[in-house]
């Protein structure tokens, strides 16, 4: 199940993944990560992120997929409305 | 063991019920299906006032809602190490590594506690505007749940150390701390929809 190189490694790509979301919202605009690919890129690192945490913090990995796909299922739903209201915002 | 030919197994071994008590997982649930139509309904409401809020989400401190994400994320690390050692009948480290979660909580609460001093000093309240309506209502919605997930986390530290839960029993343990991800779960997403994305 858990063991703790594998926590320790979530938790290093957790934190890359956190200084990523915040260099995107400092420097995006400079580097040419804004707009639509700015969005799309958060919120392909939240995902990630959420992934991990639910797998590995959670200690979903290996539980019926039931579950997984419950939470998982949450995760990309909310980023599907979120990703829909912004193209809506850009009309 | 009951098999179920419906229910694809991805990984070898039998598929297994989630860690801690069923319930918690339904509250949990429970629990993203309120933070998911709240998300939706910060987003949607973006999409009508789109130049408030990328002015309005300028006016936040970036910093501090970045150095929050490490903190929640490092507390939820600090309560898996937790759980993986009291699983390995090593209740005295599982106690230390959950004291540290604990720490990590309360530097959030602060951090976030600095940037609500600062933005009601600044005169800012619920009827400032939409903005600033989904803004304090949806992190101190998330702040209350720190809170509650706070004190779930002094509970088990306090059971830890008294040696309540081990190898035999980790129900109790495993059920506060799926709670406590859900905190850091949902942060994930709110971080960077409400202070990063423009």
């Amino acid at each position: 199940m858990m063991n703790t190189r594998q926590l320790n490694f979530v938790w290093v790509v957790l934190m890359l993944a956190t200084a990523a979301t915040f260099a995107i919202g400092e420097i995006g605009e400079r580097i040419g990560i804004a707009g639509p690919l700015a969005m799309a890129a958060l919120l392909a690192i939240s995902i990630i992120k959420g992934r991990l945490v639910m797998l590995d913090f959670m200690g979903l990995r290996g539980v019926k997929f039931f579950w997984r796909g419950l939470m998982i299922g949450w995760l990309l739903l909310v980023s599907a409305l979120i990703a829909i209201a912004y193209w809506i915002a850009t009309k | 063991m009951e098999h179920h030919p419906d229910i694809p197994a991805p990984h070898a071994g039998p598929a297994v019920a989630p860690p801690g008590d069923l319930a918690i997982w339904f509250f949990i649930l429970a629990e993203l299906l309120a933070f998911g139509v709240f998300f939706a309904a910060y987003a949607f409401a973006r999409a009508r006032n789109v130049e408030l809020f990328n002015e309005m989400q300028q006016t936040l401190d970036r910093p501090a809602g970045a150095l929050n994400t490490v903190l929640l994320i490092t507390a939820s690390w600090c309560v898996a190490r937790g759980v993986e050692a009291t699983s390995r009948a090593r209740a005295a480290t599982g106690a230390r590594w959950l004291a540290g979660g604990i720490l990590c909580g309360g530097g959030f609460l602060v951090v976030k506690g600095v940037e609500y001093a600062a933005k009601f000093g600044a005169g800012i309240n619920l009827s400032t505007n939409t903005f600033y309506m989904f803004y304090l209502s949806l992190t101190f919605f998330h702040f209350m749940h720190v809170i509650l997930g706070m004190i779930i986390l002094i509970v088990l530290w306090w059971q830890t150390r008294q040696g309540v839960y081990g190898p035999a029993d980790m129900n109790g343990i495993e059920s506060g701390a799926a709670y406590w991800h859900m905190v850091d779960l949902v942060w994930i997403v709110l971080f960077p929809l409400v202070y990063v994305m423009r």
